[in-house]
Order: structure tokens, then sequence, then C-alpha cells
């Protein structure tokens, strides 16, 4: 069989930050799924009691894993609020162009700034409760 | 002429022999998700973290391990639905497409009942 093209067509678009918008939805997507994954495995080391527990926490202080927490917090945040973006279009709204330019740049200094407050509150939740 | 049957017509079903089901439970999950992670995230990040007795003691009350349960399961769902999308648009190759997407849904099950198990074996247990 002939190789057909495929939708989508990557290569046929000129380049516009909505654009990266939309693709960085679908990376901050697949990141997010893997965050999901290490929520389980932190879900089950708590219910396998205190030392366990207390070895994840370990785990996720090393500088990779905190890297990683961030990078998860971010891809998070993001997919949530271009995720409100995308339902709000589902309704047939913003999908004009200037719209859709307007509420990218929004969804961009929102999830930012999101970020760092979770990442703030996230740094003091963390250090309290010591054993 | 339509090449259409009938019944597939009813039914709304394309050529992938779905309807909108995947697209629709998609936003459904993703409307869900909205308040149930809002809540989620604001009730951890006010948590001791460090405490084990602190946070599964929190996890173990009744509604808070029910809510918890929901946000598992339909982050979960969410998740496999979206990863089955990226690996279909970008993953061309026959073996490697099902073999992505056999991980990717053995994962995501595998995630969702650790995590309900977990809550379970937290809310369940004499404290």
């Amino acid at each position: 069989m002939n190789p057909r093209p495929l939708s989508p067509h990557l290569g046929v678009y000129k380049f516009m930050y909505t654009m990266a918008l939309s693709i960085l939805h679908r990376i901050t997507g697949v990141a997010a799924s893997v965050g999901f994954l290490a929520f389980a495995w932190w879900l089950m080391a708590l219910a396998s009691g205190p030392e366990s527990y207390a070895s994840a926490m370990r785990c996720l202080s090393s500088p990779l894993a905190k890297l990683l927490l961030v990078g998860f917090t971010f891809s998070f945040v993001f997919h949530f609020c271009n995720g409100i973006r995308h339902l709000v279009w589902d309704t047939g709204r913003g999908l004009e162009r200037a719209q859709a330019r307007r509420s990218g740049a929004v969804v961009v200094v929102a999830a930012l700034g999101i970020t760092v407050l979770v990442i703030w509150l996230g740094c003091a939740a963390l250090a309290r409760g010591a054993p | 002429m339509s090449l259409r049957t009938p019944l597939g017509k009813v039914l709304g079903r394309g050529s992938a022999g779905e309807g909108v089901g995947h697209w629709w439970v998609q936003r459904v999950t993703a409307v869900a998700l909205v308040p149930l992670t809002l809540w989620f995230a604001v009730s951890l990040l006010g948590l001791p973290l460090q405490s084990h007795a602190a946070v599964s003691q929190w996890l173990g009350r009744p509604w808070v391990a029910v809510f918890t349960i929901l946000l598992a399961v339909t982050l979960s769902w969410h998740s496999w639905l979206g990863v089955q999308v990226v690996v279909e648009d970008y993953v061309h190759g026959k073996g490697a497409k099902t073999t992505l997407l056999l991980l990717s849904t053995f994962l995501h099950f595998a995630a969702a009942v650790a995590a309900v198990f977990a809550i379970l074996l937290l809310a369940l247990s004499p404290a």
C-alpha cells in the first residue's frame, strides 16, 4: 500500500504562537499523565505506612525529583488553564482569531502565575510536619 | 449515493466504527476534573505533607476518600483517552503504535487501581 498522507499535516502551517500553545497542550497533557503515575505511586507509599511514606518523601526531595515536580506542576497548571480555554471553544465561543490570540496570552500569564504560587505554597507544605 | 448503512447513520458512526463517544467522554471528564483537581490541590497544599499521620488521616476521611477516588478514576480515564489520541496521531508504525497503546492502557488501569486501593486502605483501616 502506498504511504498516504495522514492528519495532522504538521508541515503545512505557518508557525503561530497559538499553534505552539496547541502543541504545548498535548505535550503538557502527556507529562501530566506521567505525573498521574507518580501520584498513584505516592498514594501507595502513603497507604503502606510511615516508613515507606518517609522514604517516598526522601525520594521526592532529590534535586532531580524536585525538577520533575516543577515540570509536572507547570504541565498540570498549563493543561488545566488551556483546557478551560478548549471547553469554552467547545461551546462555540471565542473562536475568532483575535479572541483566540488574546485568550492564549491570558492562559500563558495565568499558568505561569499559578505555577509560581503552587510551587511557593508547595514548598511551605513540604516543609511542614517533619517527624 | 451514500455508502453508510441506515443503522450506522442512526448510531452516528463514522468510518472508525464508533461515534462521538471518545470526544464526548474526554469533555465530560475534563469538566469533572476542574472542581476535583482544584479542591484536591488546595487541600493538599494546606496539609503538613511530611507528616504521615496528618496526610493519611485526612485522606481516610469518608468524603475526602470518596472525592479522591473520583479524582483518581476521572484523571486516569481522561489521561488514557488523551494519550491514545496523541499516540494515534504521531506514531504511524503499526507495531510501535499497538505496543504504545497497550502499554498506556495497562499503566493507566494499574495506576487507577493502585490509587483507589490505596485510598480504600487508608479509609477502611482502623485508625
